[in-house]
Parts: C-alpha cells; structure tokens; sequence
C-alpha cells in the first residue's frame, strides 16, 4: 500500500520548515534509515531518514520549498510494481496532538480550597504525665521508638554511627540497632541523599541526617527531582517514603555559609512534606509521623532548640499529626503566627505586649506542607490583624504566601496590611553586633504587632 | 575499539540466538516507529532513540534474573523494551496518553515499571547512579540475592555523584553492575574532548572495583561479561563496572543534527558493526534460521510495533482529573 511521506517536526518547537533539498529523487528504492531529504528549522538543517521501505513514488513538495508545515505530504512512497494510484488521497494519520484539552476544562480542574474546619483537639489527653525532655532527647526518641517497630526504617549520614552525631541527636542507636541500620557515611551529601532515595524506591524508609541543611544544598537535586517527583511521574507506582533531617537556619556566629532558613525553599515543592517544630513534643510526635508518611519530608531542627526543655508527654505511641497549627496563646488584638525557632520571638513578643495590654494570639504552624491556613484565617477572623515571624530572608518568604492568603481568603477581615517580620535581607556577618541585627529580633515583633493595631 | 570480542562459535542455543535477534529488532523498528510519530507531532518534548545500542541491553538483561532491577537515564525506551515492558504502555506514554506507563505524567524520559522491577527512565544525567546503587543497598539490606543493572552514559561518567556512589557502593560492597554505554558522544561532544581517560571502567580501580570494557555491537560478547559482572555481584563480592562500547546511529535528541560526526562515520558503523546484522549472519551461516524464519520474526515485530503505534494514537489523554493525583501517597 502506499503511503505518504510526511513533512517531519525536528524539534519540539518545529511547526514549519524549509524542504531545502532532496536527495532521492522518484522512482529511487529507499530502506529504512535512509536519509531522504534535508530540512532546515529554524536552528539548524537536519536530515530527514525513511522509516518504511519502498520507491519513491512521487515527490510532491520540491527543493527549497519555504514555510512546508509540519504534517504535510512531501512525497509518496509505494511498494514494488504497485502504480502510483493506489496512493491514498489522505492519510488517517492527520495529527490530533496539536488540540489538546480546552482551556474552560483546565480552570475546572483547579486546586481544591483548603477546608474551612479547624481542629483545635489537645495534643495529648488531658491529665496524662509528663516529662521534661530536651528536643534533643526527643528526636532521639522518636528514631529509637519507630526503627523498634519497623525493620525497614534505617539512619544514614555524617558521623550519625560511632560519633554518636554531630550535635548528638543519635546517641545510643549505634548500641541499640547496630550498623546495619546506623550508618556513618563518607562526606558526600549528594552522593547518600541519592543512595537512600533509591533505597526508598525499593521499599525502605530511610532517615537521612544531613549535619546540617546548608550542605544539602549538595543534595537538592536528589531531593526535589528525584524523591519529590517520582510519585507522579511514575503515575503512582513508586515514590520515597522517607525523612531528610538536620539542623536547619543559624546557630551563633557560624557566618553566612552555615546559617540559612531553608524552609521557604522547600516548602514550594509538590511532593515534599515540610516540617519545622518548635517544642520537645512536636519534635518528638511530628518526626514519629514523618517516619511513617509514606512521603518524603523535610523535617527542619535547629541548633539552638536542641537543648531547650519542654514537656513531652509520658504515651507509649505519641504522634502529631501533619498540617495541625498549635495555638500556643489566645489572644484577641492580633494574631502572631510563627514556626520553629520563630516561635520563640513570638511567644517573648506576646509577654511584652501583654505588659502594656496588648492581646496576642501565637499560632504554631509546625508544618509547613501542609499548612493550617484555617487556623490562621479563623485567628484572624477574630483579630483583624496579624504579624508572621520568620528567620529566613524577606523575598518569597513563609510570611509573604501567609500574606498573600489571608488576603485572597480574608481580605474583608483585616483592619491592618499584614506584616512580615523576617531577617534581614544579608548573607549572615560573622560579626557578634551584626549577626544579633540580621535575625529576628523580639522587639521588631513586638513593634510590628503595635503597627497593624496602631498604638 | 580496544573492547573485548566474542569469538564466531558462540556458545548458546539457536533459541537464544533468535531472541537476541528478536528483542533488539522489536527496539529498532519501535524507535523507528517513535522517530516516525515524533515527526508526525504525536510525540512532543525530548526523545531519544536507541537505535545502534539495542546489543547493550539485550546483552545484559540475559544475565538478568527474575528480579534483579534496572534503572538508567533518558535515553530508556530500549531498556523498557528489553526488560519485558508491554509497547503498547511504552508508547502510549511517548503520546502522553493514559495507556501510558505513567498514564501520560512521565513522557518519553520518566518511565518506570514496579512489575518490571524498572525504576526509571530519569532526566538529570547521573543522578540514577546514586539511586541505582540505593537499589542495590535495598537489596542488600534485605538480603534477597538481587542485582542492580544501573546504567549511563560516557557523558554521565564525568559528574561527581558518579564517583561519590563508586566509593559507596565499594565500601559497602552493593550488589551493583554499573554499566557505562559509551556511545562515544555525550550530546554532542565527543569522549576525547571530555574525558581524560580513554577506557573510562578503568576510573574503578581507584575505588577498587573491578571492570572490563566489552565491544557493545555484539550482543554475545555483552551476554558473556554481563553474566561475569552479574556472577560478581551476586556472590556478594560487591560492584563490577562493564564499560559496553557502543555507537548511537541518529543524533542525541530527535533536533540534533549531528554535525559533529561525519556521515561516513556513522555509515561506517551500520555497514560493518550492526549488532542486529551481526546476530542475523549468526543465525543464517549457523543455520539456525532460513530467511523465510527471519522474514517471519520482522513480519510479527512489525506488526507489534504498529499495534503499539495505533494504541498509543487510539488511547485517550489523561482525565484532567490525574494533574491533582499521585503527588502524595
């Protein structure tokens, strides 16, 4: 049967070139691979190979012939002995791809609304005991109570095994589950956040302990393309169900290169979980979920938090669940939300204010995908006014998407603009004086939340 | 080429032979195929073929066992195909329709198959080096006596990650083929404008892994190193590197021109090294097959790789509904 040659696209740009020149000519036998013709795009002239065997039956579009659209018969090729007029007038194979979904279906399939519900249940019941626990101790715990009831759950990174970590977040696991699933890696960050996300792939549920996030920065694309994505672009056949750990933002007079917030980076990402807790509790319970989700999640500690006190309560399976806001303090003149150390800022912030009576509300949003919105709009329902404390740099900050969705979601509540406390736009001086001015400070909180209520 | 040779008596069977022949004629004719229907506008975006290497993954994958897993880069369609993927799915995904592997989220370089123990079909160029040997380190962990096929290019051999995982995979003795197709050209540039070192599975030995550079047009000489690497790997000896030479015959990219070679070069290679010619030789001059036997075998690939065309043509695209599902589990 004979078919038509069609005029080819060569890029993923093509829809028109230049037939600058053939070189078979009719009643030439070609075989597949055969190179019929060169075409010129508009970035190069490429040849043209035949798929099919056959003759050349009839050229039908000649040498530099400008502007050929793509799809558009340049010549017919037949099989032996066969005429040219059992040429088909048109081939069914006109193309369809270039008619995709209407645009009216694609404004339908738009992001679902966040739910207006808020659960505002404790985090444990009340009466239960509690315990004094560092942060520290309560990660460790965490790891220890989930590697017990699940065999696939492994710690990997520097110096996590022998030397116990770096800031001595796994001490005793060595002893504990040997190194098998405690495992001291070289210095090659981008190198083992690959190995476990493949790990992952197959089944396991890696805990990967960055020493801290600014050397994973080695690792992003590990993290974003590969265990972020895979989900969806598998179509929901495999996915990384596994945590990335480390102290996260500054610790004191470490300079520019080890002190970043980076949880406005990550918590853009589709696919990422992103948690940055705050308390003991949270540290424990959030990481506890973390390891399980069958995702994989960010889990943003902090230095200076490890070895802060805070009551955790005495359960044998104490989780907090994802996208759940913590109301630390009911207020009624403004509502503050913060997350991780910016919590601290936040809750000095309201003990001020509190001095000169001014109410504020503190809400804890200790993940930050998912994000409690309703909480926050709820709050601000109430409020009218509101302030979000962050350490990470103002451009694209947490606080600017808070901002921006309270305004689309509440716009006719605020009786203020919303301000974003941040750090200062600068990478961090070294400097004792400068450093203390680059952060946050609770003063700047405490003059932010006079500003939006105008006193 | 400095690679190892079979020798002309190969030691397999006539039913081997003809799979060999078969499994790399049905990647010819479906890249073919793919060439064709990008051309057309069916397929969009990026889409590399296979055609000149289809010795490399038939080679290996017959010292496969049931669940040793794969996972390579963009240029994957072969591998796809080679490890017992349907072509229909193959193909329905380079459409981007539902019928897809990724039912149409994953395109041409993001594929994967969890039955097929085939993790991808990745687009950052070395980046499935890492994951390759977390696969391995899976593997391990669990004790299950499987193997990791993690393949690259020459191109990739020049990223860092590469020689992070060699020095992972050896201290922790992964269970790991790294296979290297050097097919001579990473895009456009060719080895010796990149690559200080002309055997590239000799950067192993600084690590201590072993390897072998092997001639990557014939698919028995493949078979026979895969089978040394695999046996390497599964005894718990830890990775093997086999450098497999071999030639890409079109350009790296469907708009690549290839100016950087001549014509004569690549005649040159589908004249005198054709991995699919050379096992043909094999079968009629051994007279394992006639020429009606072979006729027949292009007759039912054809027919295949057309069924998979009009599949991938035919198949719907994604419900809008899928742009919201599978980005959490």
């Amino acid at each position: 049967m004979a078919t038509e040659i069609l005029m080819p696209a060569l890029s993923p740009t093509m829809e028109e070139g230049t037939l600058a020149k053939w070189l078979v000519k009719e009643g030439d036998t070609v075989n597949s691979g055969d190179i019929l013709a060169e075409i010129e795009t508009d970035k190069a002239t490429m040849e043209f190979e035949a798929v099919d065997e056959g003759i050349i039956g009839k050229i039908l579009i000649s040498d530099g012939s400008e502007g050929v659209k793509v799809n558009t018969p340049i010549a017919v090729l037949v099989e032996e002995g066969e005429s040219l007029d059992a040429a088909p007038a048109a081939q069914e194979e006109a193309p369809t791809a270039g008619a995709p979904a209407a645009p009216a279906a694609a404004v339908a399939a738009a992001a679902p609304k966040p739910q207006p519900e808020v659960d505002t249940s404790p985090d444990w019941p009340e009466g239960t005991e509690v315990v004094k626990t560092t942060v520290r101790e309560a990660l460790r715990d965490a790891m220890a109570e989930e590697m017990r009831g699940n065999e696939n759950v492994f710690l990997m990174g520097e110096e996590v095994a022998e030397y116990e970590g770096a800031y001595k977040i796994s001490q005793g696991l060595l002893d504990e589950f040997g190194p098998k699933r405690v495992i001291d890696t070289p210095i090659t960050e981008h190198g083992f956040a690959g190995i476990a996300t493949g790990a992952a792939f197959a089944g396991l549920n890696p805990i990967v302990e960055f020493m801290t996030f600014n050397f994973a920065m080695q690792a992003i694309d590990q993290i974003i393309n590969s265990a972020a994505k895979t989900l969806y672009m598998s179509g929901g056949q495999m996915g990384a169900p596994m945590v990335f750990r480390g102290p996260n933002g500054a610790a004191a007079r470490v300079g520019a290169q080890h002190s970043q917030d980076y949880a406005a980076w990550y918590m853009q990402i589709p696919g990422l979980k992103v948690v940055m807790p705050y308390s003991a509790s949270d540290a424990k319970g959030l990481l506890k979920t973390a390891i399980r989700d069958a995702n994989p999640v960010i889990f943003l500690e902090n230095e200076i938090l490890y070895g802060r006190s805070f009551d955790v309560p005495k359960m044998d399976d104490f989780t907090v669940p994802f996208g759940k806001a913590r109301i630390w303090r009911e207020g009624t003149d403004a509502t503050i939300v913060s997350f991780g150390i910016g919590m601290h800022y936040a809750l000095e912030a309201a003990d001020k204010l509190a001095e000169e009576g001014i109410s504020a509300e503190v809400i804890d949003l200790r993940t930050l995908r998912p994000m409690d919105l309703p909480t926050v709009i709820k709050s601000v329902m109430k409020t009218n006014r509101l302030v979000t404390v962050e350490e990470g740099w103002p451009q694209g900050s947490v606080g600017s998407y808070i901002a921006s969705e309270v305004m689309q979601q509440a716009f006719d509540y605020l009786d203020a603009p919303v301000v974003t406390c941040t750090g200062k736009d600068v990478p961090m001086p070294y400097a004792a004086n400068l450093e203390r001015h680059a952060l946050i400070t609770t003063d700047e909180v405490v003059a932010a939340v006079k500003q939006v209520t105008y006193r | 080429m400095a690679a190892r040779k079979s020798t002309k008596k190969p030691n397999v069977s006539a039913e081997e032979l003809t799979k060999y022949y078969r499994d790399m004629l049905l990647i010819r004719r479906f890249e073919e195929k793919a060439g064709q229907l990008y051309g057309m506008g069916l397929i969009g975006g990026f889409c590399h073929l296979y055609i000149g290497q289809e010795a490399v993954v038939v080679g290996l994958e017959a010292a496969a066992e049931d669940g040793d897993k794969r996972i390579t880069s963009y240029r994957d369609h072969g591998h796809m195909l080679a490890c017992g993927m349907d072509p229909n799915g193959v193909m329905a995904e380079l459409t981007g329709r539902e019928g897809g592997y990724s039912k149409g989220k994953g395109g041409s370089m993001h594929m994967f198959s969890k039955e097929k123990h085939f993790y991808g079909g990745h687009g950052i160029v070395a980046a499935q080096v890492p994951l390759g040997a977390g696969l391995a380190f899976a593997d391990k962990y669990k004790e299950n006596g499987r193997v990791t096929f993690t393949y690259f290019g020459d191109g990739a051999a020049n990223q860092g990650q590469v020689y992070e995982t060699f020095n992972m995979a050896a201290i922790w003795d992964l269970p790991v083929v790294f296979v290297i197709e050097n097919n001579q050209y990473a895009m456009g540039t060719a080895q010796a404008r990149s690559t200080s070192t002309p055997d590239i599975y000799t950067r192993g030995a600084a690590f201590g892994i072993p390897g072998e550079a092997v001639d990557g047009m014939d698919v028995l000489a493949v078979k026979e190193a895969s089978e040394r690497a695999v046996g390497h790997c599964r005894s718990g000896k830890g990775p093997y590197i086999l450098e497999v030479k071999t030639y890409r015959y079109r350009g790296h990219s469907m708009s690549d021109p290839a100016k950087y070679r001549t014509r004569e070069e690549v005649q040159k290679m589908r004249s005198e090294r054709d991995p699919i010619e050379q096992v043909r030789d094999l079968l009629l001059t051994g007279k394992h097959a006639s020429e009606e036997d072979l006729k027949a075998i292009d007759k039912e690939i054809k027919e295949v790789v057309n069924q998979s065309a009009e599949f991938a043509r035919t198949s719907p695209e994604p419900a809008l509904d899928e742009l919201w599902t599978d980005i959490y589990a």
